[in-house]
């Protein structure tokens, strides 16, 4: 067995411990999912008063010594975006910690897959990029490689204290699919690129286009729980409501809606306005890669084609999903667009990231094809 | 300070601090109160116009004028920002579902023809020419008015803001995100002045840097206070960015004007000069002047391809050439793809290469009608080329004669006279041509496509069955020419290179446009916008080492309880408890001197906790950092303070603070 081959293997076992990761996260979700209903016919009122509790942001104290002869008592009432903080989990006192249902097998074995697939995915690109004698970005399979390790690795920071299931199940979802997807549709020989890709903007521009990709994932990841966190805190559904036409359609479907016990587990994930935090953090890193890579390939295109800016179809694609976050940034600043109405620029955002990779490169015709 | 504010824009922290002192000022509810005052006395532009209430003040605002302003006010507010940029990226996408004129005009032809009712209507609403379209640059060029009626307002009241003084301390520091509250036995001057030192210095690893802007307030009655803001670095970089993105628009379309592009084929042993003339095609920005071209010469010496022997794929291109400056002097270059030719400022570009078949004809008399090499162009990996030899210069009354047909490399019969290139090298190279003979049409006055064929004055060769004559040559082969047309010869096969030359003065500030975009950007989403606030009070009882009387309880006019006393207590029980481990830098050292003092001192010191302090912060935005930092400044403040009280506080014991220090170093040194 060659290097190649080798690294092929070891991506079919990293999406295998993708999968368990996956299965994990699943089941802790649901375990959640199960208890929360569970509890709510037990006692309805101690719960509903624990989302409120959730809702007003419980203080959270913690003691500063400062010398022998002072003492500073901290005190932060509005800590939810001073203190929510790179990880979502050192709020301390949100109902959100205290509630029981979530299952530490589950989140065990969870977080030790979601680490040792990312570290064979790891392996995998090395040897990918040892086979091809060159950096492992330069065709679609090699880019949903690192873009999914990328991706898994940002889920591994963001839930190094406390695991949000949801999360994990949309990025192993995602991840999963794409890497299956790229082993089965994507796959070519490790293999030398042709003249127009031998240049150290195959690593800049591709590598930083990929880290930022698998940013956004987890970042929409974010955006999702947080749009539905928020229905569930506002109690508003469009399933709750009956529809002007198709209303059986509703019916048929209202088990769904947020504000439904199905989806009382959701007062256990931090509050929407964490979410929107945790969620604009990871897209403004992401949209500042994303910034560069557009230069970068602009810098590229001016060595490699003679002109900076082409309209090519992946200059458009790229173009355009920036342009959408851009719109995101200014949606969160702008009255009566933020929070939940914000969330929906990134998920035109990272749909648009997404068509980009895929649309782009297998349909339209472009410059930019002999990347796949 | 009263910045300037895009109508619609939400921003707690611009109001939050900039009238602090009036309580309520800090609610992030009451934000937009002077936005909203000073859009009130605009907005009766359209709305008032046919109303009775017409104010004296309103009057002048009423008509044209007031319109226009009411339009200025939407243009530039975020909403509609937000649509602009919306409308950006959706008008932005037809350009990759249709063919576009400006990358493959024979593809636009193509829809045309396939799409005889749709297509030329597309046509007439800019299609095919999208991001040139009216539409499309009305869409950007909105925008960029928006952004600049937006930014520059914006930039003057930051550079107000630049100069100006950090926020007072709001009475109440309760309603913050931010909070944090101590006791110290230092005086509130003391602590306050530590405070200020604190958060002047830089971070750790660059000291010299000042991060924090700070003003000290005697607030009197023993109170003092600290207000400091650091950041300004954020609105900078969020001006730096849009106003860069204006430079990098304007550049883009100054090079748009200067530049110029010409494409040309060039025969290996061959060359050309830089002139317009000599170029196969040649475009230019309506400013570019003829005589800015430098009469440089290239002349192509070699070429080299290498190709991947399993999968044909390209690996390595080279061309080898002269350039000769305009004084006579020679360069010996090498021009690869990526790697262009900088050339006075332009850039030279191998974008393509191929193969030219050398070629004699001679006419029906013998007579030599055409002798050299004839570019064909590649079609695929393994560059099966077409071309076309026109030859025109017949001897009299003879017809001119149109050869056409393809050049495989390496040739290999894969059917009855049915042959295909396997591999793009010129190992076996065979040239398969049809005959035309007639009026080539050169004479027509229209221009001709160099590798098209007028076939409309020309008729193709035919043998007796009436099936079309093809001609198989290989290298150093004669063949007759049918119909007594006369013979032609294959010499050998050359190489030539396609040759792209641009010139872009603009590009250099495209590019610092570009990187200073960047850098404004990372400034803007990343360097923390704060304000910090600290109030230091005497508590109740407690004597200060200036014998200042203490005030009755807290400067607290909202009739809010003051916050000391018990939590003061609390903190003394919190800092024996728990002591928090991340601090000790600071805390050992406090505590060693402390230790030193009551030896010298002999406890003569101030009754502990007899200042109370309280802090609070409020950042731009979500700001992770900001409790850890206040937590951090205060500790390190009331650490110093402590130092400072102790070593300077008792004033009779001044004498004793050599041997304490002496004994300080010992202690680090053990
Ligand atoms: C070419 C069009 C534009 C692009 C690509 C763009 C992009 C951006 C980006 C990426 C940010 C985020 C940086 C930050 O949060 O500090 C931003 C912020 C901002 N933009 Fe724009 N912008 C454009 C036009 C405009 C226009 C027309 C306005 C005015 C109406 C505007 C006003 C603002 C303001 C006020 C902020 C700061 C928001 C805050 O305070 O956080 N921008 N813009």
């Amino acid at each position: 067995m060659n290097t190649g081959d080798l690294s092929t293997l070891l991506v079919w076992a990293a999406a295998t411990a993708f999968t368990i990761a996956l299965i994990a996260y699943t089941v802790d979700l649901a375990r959640l999912a199960d208890n929360a209903q569970r509890r709510e016919g037990a006692d309805a009122d101690a719960a509903g008063a624990a989302a409120v509790q959730d809702r007003a942001n419980v203080p959270a104290t913690a003691g500063v010594g400062a010398g022998a002869g002072s003492s500073a008592r901290v005190s932060s009432p509005l800590s939810g975006s001073a203190t929510g903080g790179g990880s979502v989990s050192a709020v301390a006192g949100s109902a959100a910690e205290a509630a029981p249902g979530r299952s530490p097998r589950a989140e065990g074995i969870a977080r030790s897959t979601t680490y040792l697939g990312s570290a064979l995915l790891f392996v995998a690109i090395v040897l990918r990029g040892v086979a091809a004698g060159r950096w492992p970005t330069a065709n679609m399979y090699e880019f949903t490689l690192v873009g999914v390790f990328v991706a898994t690795t940002v889920l591994a920071i963001v839930q190094r204290r406390r695991v949000i299931a949801f999360l994990g199940v949309v990025v192993m979802g995602i991840a999963v699919t794409a890497l299956v997807v790229a082993l089965e549709s994507f796959f070519v020989r490790a293999d030398a690129v042709r003249p127009a890709l031998q240049n150290y903007w195959l690593v800049l521009h591709v590598g930083v286009a990929i880290i930022a990709t698998g940013i956004f994932t987890v970042a929409f990841a974010t955006a999702v729980l947080q749009v539905l966190r928020h229905g569930r805190e506002t109690g508003r559904s469009h399933l709750d409501h009956p529809w002007k036409s198709a209303d059986g359609l509703r019916q048929a479907f209202s088990g769904l809606a947020v504000t439904g016990p199905r989806f009382r587990w959701l007062e256990q994930v931090p509050d929407a306005r964490r979410l929107e935090a945790l969620s604009f953090r990871l897209n403004a890193v992401a949209f500042v890669l994303w910034t560069l890579t557009l230069i970068g390939g602009a810098i590229w295109a001016e060595d490699a084609w003679g002109r900076y800016w082409n309209w090519d179809s992946k200059e458009v694609g790229t173009f355009v999903a920036w342009v959408v976050y851009a719109g995101y940034l200014h949606a969160r600043t702008t009255r009566g667009w933020s929070g939940r109405k914000a969330a929906y620029f990134v998920f035109v955002g990272y749909a648009c990231v997404l068509a980009n990779f895929t649309v782009v490169n297998l349909v339209l015709p472009g410059l930019h094809s002999y990347a796949f | 300070m009263t910045a300037y504010r895009p109508d619609g824009l939400e921003d707690t922290f611009a109001t939050a601090g900039s009238d602090a002192d009036t309580s309520d000022a800090t609610d992030p509810a009451h934000g937009d109160a002077t936005g909203t005052a000073r859009a009130g006395s605009v907005t009766p532009g359209p709305r008032a116009a046919g109303e009775r209430d017409t104010t004296a003040a309103q009057l002048p605002s009423l008509g044209f004028v007031g319109w226009a302003r009411w339009a200025w006010r939407q243009l530039t507010s975020m909403r509609v920002a937000l649509l602009l940029l919306m409308l950006l990226a959706v008008a932005a996408v037809p350009g990759t579902m249709f063919p576009q004129n400006s990358q493959d005009p024979a593809k636009v032809a193509e829809y045309l023809v396939d799409h005889p009712t749709l297509g030329p209507w597309l046509d007439r609403l800019g299609f095919f020419d999208v991001y040139s379209s009216i539409w499309f640059s009305a869409i950007y060029l909105m925008l960029f008015i928006s952004l600049v009626g937006c930014i520059l307002p914006r930039a003057r009241a930051h550079l107000g803001a630049l100069r100006g003084r950090p926020p007072r301390t709001p009475r109440r520091l309760t309603r913050f995100p931010a909070r944090a509250d101590a006791t110290s036995d230092a005086t509130p001057e003391q602590v306050v002045l530590a405070a200020r030192d604190a958060m002047r210095r830089g971070p750790a690893w660059l000291p010299f840097v000042r991060s924090y802007r700070v003003d000290v307030h005697d607030e009197g009655q023993g109170t003092w206070s600290v207000s400091a803001e650091r950041g300004y670095l954020r609105e900078t970089g969020n001006l730096v960015f849009h106003l860069a993105l204006v430079g990098l628009l304007v550049s883009i379309a100054a090079g748009q004007m200067l530049h110029y592009r010409g494409q040309a084929i060039i025969l290996q042993g061959r060359g050309m000069a830089n002139a317009v003339k000599e170029y196969d095609t040649f475009e230019k920005g309506t400013a570019f002047r003829e005589d800015s071209l430098q009469p440089f010469t290239v002349r192509l010496d070699d070429f080299t391809a290498r190709f991947d022997e399993e999968t044909l794929e390209p690996r390595d291109f080279a061309a080898y050439v002269t350039v000769t400056d305009p004084d006579g002097t020679p360069h010996a270059e090498t021009i690869k793809v990526n790697h262009p030719l900088e050339r006075d400022g332009g850039k030279i570009y191998l974008q393509g290469n191929g193969y030219a078949p050398e070629l004699t004809v001679r006419d029906g008399s013998g007579e030599v009608a055409f002798a050299g090499a004839v570019p064909f162009l590649p079609q695929d990996e393994v560059y099966t080329s077409r071309g076309v030899v026109k030859v025109p210069d017949v001897s009299d009354d003879q017809p001119q004669i149109g050869l056409v047909g393809y050049l495989l490399p390496t040739a290999v019969e894969v059917a009855d006279g049915l042959f295909r290139s396997v591999h793009p090298q010129p190992d076996s190279p065979l040239l398969v041509l049809s005959v035309w003979s007639g009026n080539l049409g050169l004479d027509t006055g229209v221009p001709q496509n160099a590798y098209q064929l007028d076939e409309s004055r020309m008729e193709q060769a035919v043998d007796d069955s009436g099936k079309a004559i093809t001609l198989y040559l290989r290298p150093g082969e004669t063949v007759e020419l049918p119909d007594g047309l006369g013979s032609v010869t294959f010499g050998d096969v050359s190489r030539y290179v396609a040759l792209d030359l641009r010139h872009d003065p603009a590009l250099t500030y495209v590019l610092v446009f570009s990187l200073a975009a960047f850098a404004g950007l990372a400034a803007s989403l990343f360097a923390p916008r704060r304000r910090l606030w600290i109030r230091a009070t005497p508590t109740a009882g407690a004597g200060t080492s200036e014998g200042r009387p203490a005030p009755d309880g807290q400067p607290a006019p909202d009739g809010q309880p003051a916050p000391d006393g018990k939590p003061a207590a609390d903190g003394q029980h919190a800092s024996a408890g728990e002591q928090c481990a991340g601090e000790h830098g600071a805390r050992d050292h406090g505590a060693r001197e402390h230790g030193a003092r009551e030896q010298g001192a002999d406890g003569a010191g101030p009754s502990q906790g007899s200042t109370v302090v309280t802090a609070a912060g409020l950042a731009r935005g979500d700001d992770v950092g900001l409790q850890p930092e206040l937590e951090r400044v205060l500790v390190a403040a009331l650490a110093a303070a402590d130092r400072v009280q102790h070593t300077s506080g008792p004033k009779p014991h001044g004498a004793d603070r050599a041997p304490d220090a002496q004994r300080v170093t010992d202690e680090e040194k053990a």
